[in-house]
């Protein structure tokens, strides 16, 4: 049967027909449907969001060492969290077999930094398995297990941004009866000691070359012989483009881009005239291919950054010039993403921009406030990086000279690697204020629970993390819960707790404005007659409130009540629709 | 072979619209490749989907000068994605308005007469005030739903399928509503 699916989706799908049991991911753009579908589609496996990365991947590195075959799924900067265990589970291989699938995004639809996980294979020896399309998602997925059982290694499955969110049809296949291994005690192989790592470094050694060699001939690598003019070694969507750009080509498309067969592109070489080495971000193909001394074009035609499409392979392999444009010569405002009407992050940023305090930022949704017209956050380098940035400052400049300093962290992203940066602040005496943004969800990604929300992945109710009482316990003596909306208590109690001489958490708690559970009730309208065009209520950056040659109003198909800007209305022109505001 | 691009503002259902577009070339027997956008700039965003379908797709995306019709969601995503449009292409815009941050701001102005600029540009275009049409139907969320109905009187695919794919993609207690909204955008 063949269905429609997400890259995603079919990646869930080759886990389910694998007979995976064991599912641990954190969410990240691209690669949150993987584990979203499984808790949905899947009741046969167990699925869980762990609190990071590198959590996760030691579940199904678990998981595997008890017998059974499982997964991990993250984004591109996920795989940095979790190198740690990951690297080593590379030397004491599996014994269910595992799979890592690691979603980049080249083009940063979504991310903070473009890197390609390829590198990532290479340096843990790790091998890199990248699909093309849906149905290879679902095929090399369920191969990617063979492969870990037949090499004793765990596999990445390598996704990019439209590889994971594109749709494409899948032949559905059964899943399979899998059965648990047995577990044997075998310290040699499962504890890494140094006098046993040193062993195992060597069998990892071997490894990587008996999967090259396997490469030469196994379901993952194809080669298509062509006009043999032109020979395009590629990978991944870039071998859609390719495609589509010189179908009379011949090619060499990789599934496996870590470790490479030699003999395999040796061989290609040997059939082609001239070839073009085409994949996005890092050459890494084409680094290969040099080391073997195969002369290849690539980066000096194409580029590490960003996405490719047809029109540039086209262009540089057959000087084809791209089709003729409708021209739109007017500057066209850009559309950057927004926080949403009634995001309970826009009246925090409000006070931080009125106090005009220095923000050490995180990754979430909040992190928009570094956008205009709220321009409060100063610095985002990775999850849960804030913490650690505004102590440091302290410890660079000075106490006295940093009070107006401090750090910005989502509830996910704090459970995820702010706590670690907390306690850091205690032990080493910092005086941080830190603010944690309880919003009852995981928003950025799309809504997902956390270790603070009570639920798990399956909506069950699951004992949740009280921030309170995590903060007094390592040490934070000075803890307040305030409402963001409530501008004038929050003023208040910022301004206390970045005076205070001794660390500080600040909860700003209020659920996101997109779950189901809240409900502002009718939109705001502005009276007219009463309004000044003082424009207070624009500095909130709401995409509701739009100022029309001078006339303030209130979109009411976008305002979902939340009221925030009665609240800077110091006319009292703002009132909700069908509510008298004498 | 049809390229199809749907543009429009993160949050009005472009997703959604996309993906009917995309079981219904299915069911009329095409290969398909819909590619959708998630996470950041669902974000109230520019956001952008596209549906490909003809015997063999490789690419998911549409790329500049390449789309048969460009399905607007809002006029002025509409005018900043005219270049993906073929010069003969379709092009199917909502009239709706939406002010992005930089104009909210204050730094820029929302160009004016987009719709009288846009004719200029393009011979084949179809405006449709679904906003109206769906508050009609019943819910200002039908948007997406009356530009598919607009779309679908534009395609070359049996009216039936359409109808029958609303009906297995959306919830059964919307569905009469969205039927409404679909005939609206057929209609219009
Ligand atoms: C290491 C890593 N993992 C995952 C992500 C993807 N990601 C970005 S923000 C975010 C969660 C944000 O949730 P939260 O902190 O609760 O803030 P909210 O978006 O709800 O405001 C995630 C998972 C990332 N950028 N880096």
């Amino acid at each position: 049967m063949k269905k429609l699916m997400l890259g995603n989706e079919a990646v869930a799908r080759g886990a389910f027909e694998a007979g995976v049991t064991v599912v641990s991911s954190y969410p990240g753009t691209p690669s949150t449907e993987v584990t979203e579908v499984i808790s949905k589609q899947y009741d046969e496996i167990y699925c869980e969001w762990a609190c990071n990365e590198k959590v996760a991947a030691e579940v199904a590195i678990g998981a595997s060492f008890a017998g059974a075959r499982s997964m991990t799924a993250m984004k591109h900067v996920g795989l940095n969290v979790a190198a740690d265990p990951l690297y080593t589970a590379s030397y004491t291989g599996v014994n269910g077999g595992m799979v890592a699938v690691v979603a980049d995004d080249p083009g940063l639809h979504s991310s903070q930094n473009e890197q390609d996980t390829r590198n990532h294979g290479k340096a843990s020896k790790i091998p890199v398995v990248e699909p093309s399309d849906s149905n290879e998602c679902k095929e090399f997925t369920r191969l990617a297990y063979e492969l870990s059982e037949q090499f004793d290694t765990p596999v990445i499955v390598r996704l990019t941004t439209r590889v994971a969110h594109s749709q494409s049809l899948v032949d559905v296949g059964q899943r399979c009866d899998y059965k648990l291994k047995d577990i044997t005690k075998d310290p040699a192989k499962y504890v890494m000691m140094p006098a046993m790592a040193k062993a195992r470094h060597a069998i990892v050694e071997k490894r990587c070359d008996d999967i090259a060699e396997y490469g030469y001939d196994c379901a993952f690598n194809k080669m298509e012989i062509n006009d043999t003019k032109i020979g395009v070694i590629t990978c991944g969507i870039s071998y859609q483009y390719a495609k589509e750009a010189l179908p009379d080509a011949s090619f060499l498309k990789l599934g496996i881009t870590y470790p490479i067969s030699a003999k395999l592109v040796k061989e290609f070489a040997s059939k082609v005239e001239k070839i073009y080495v085409i994949e996005e971000l890092d050459s890494f193909i084409e680094d290969f291919c040099r080391s073997l001394g195969i002369e290849v074009h690539g980066k000096e035609l194409f580029t590490k950054l960003g996405e490719y499409n047809p029109q540039m392979i086209k262009k540089a392999v057959l000087g084809v010039d791209a089709p003729e444009l409708i021209e739109v010569d007017e500057q066209i405002p850009v559309r950057p993403p927004v926080m949403c009407p009634g995001c309970p992050h826009r009246g925090m940023y409000y006070i931080l921009k009125k106090l005009k305090l220095t923000v050490c930022g995180d990754i979430g949704c909040y992190t928009l406030g570094a956008l205009a017209p709220l321009n409060s956050v100063d610095y985002c380098v990775c999850m849960g990086a804030g913490i650690g940035m505004a102590h440091g400052m302290e410890k660079a400049r000075g106490q006295e000279n940093t009070k107006n300093v401090v750090a910005v962290i989502g509830d996910s992203t704090f459970i995820h690697s702010g706590i670690t940066g907390l306690i850091d602040v205690v032990y080493n005496k910092g005086v941080s204020t830190v603010i944690i943004l309880d919003n009852s969800i995981t928003g950025m990604t799309g809504h997902q629970q956390n270790p603070t929300t009570g639920y798990t992945i399956k909506g069950e109710p699951t004992r949740n993390v009280d921030l309170v009482k995590l903060a007094n316990a390592v040490g934070i003596d000075r803890v307040v819960v305030a409402d963001p909306f409530d501008l004038a208590n929050f003023e208040k109690v910022v301004k206390e707790e970045i005076a205070a001489s001794e660390p500080s958490v600040i909860i700003s708690q209020r659920p996101c404005a997109l779950l189901k559970t809240v409900n502002y009730g009718a939109p705001c309208e502005i009276d007219q007659e009463k309004c000044k065009n003082c424009k207070m209520c624009m500095g909130l950056g709401c995409p509701a409130i739009s100022n029309n040659d001078g006339k303030i109003s209130i979109d009411a198909s976008q305002c979902n009540g939340c009221t925030l800007c009665m609240n800077v209305c110091k006319f009292g022109a703002i009132k909700k629709v069908g509510e008298d505001n004498e | 072979m049809s390229n199809v691009m749907i543009v429009g503002v993160g949050g009005q259902g472009t997703l959604l619209a996309s993906r009917i577009i995309g079981k219904v070339a299915i069911k009329a027997g095409y290969d398909v490749k819909v590619s959708e956008v998630h996470g950041m700039s669902q974000r109230g965003g520019s956001v952008v989907t596209y549906v490909k379908y003809a015997d063999k797709v490789h690419s998911p995306l549409v790329f500049e000068g390449e789309a048969d019709f460009l399905l607007a969601f809002e006029e002025l995503e509409a005018y900043r994605w005219l270049p993906y449009l073929k010069k003969d292409g379709k092009l199917i815009v909502n009239t709706q308005q939406m002010d992005p941050m930089p104009v909210i701001t204050g730094a820029m102005k929302y160009p004016e007469n987009i719709a009288r600029k846009i004719r200029d540009k393009v011979n084949d275009v179809t405006t449709v005030d679904a906003l109206s049409a769906a508050m009609e139907a019943g819910t200002v969320k039908a948007v997406n739903i009356v530009l598919i109905g607009c779309f679908a009187k534009n395609s070359d695919v049996d009216k039936q399928i359409w109808i029958d794919v609303i009906k297995e993609t959306v919830p059964q207690k919307f569905l009469d509503i969205n039927l409404k909204a679909f005939e609206m955008g057929y209609n219009s």
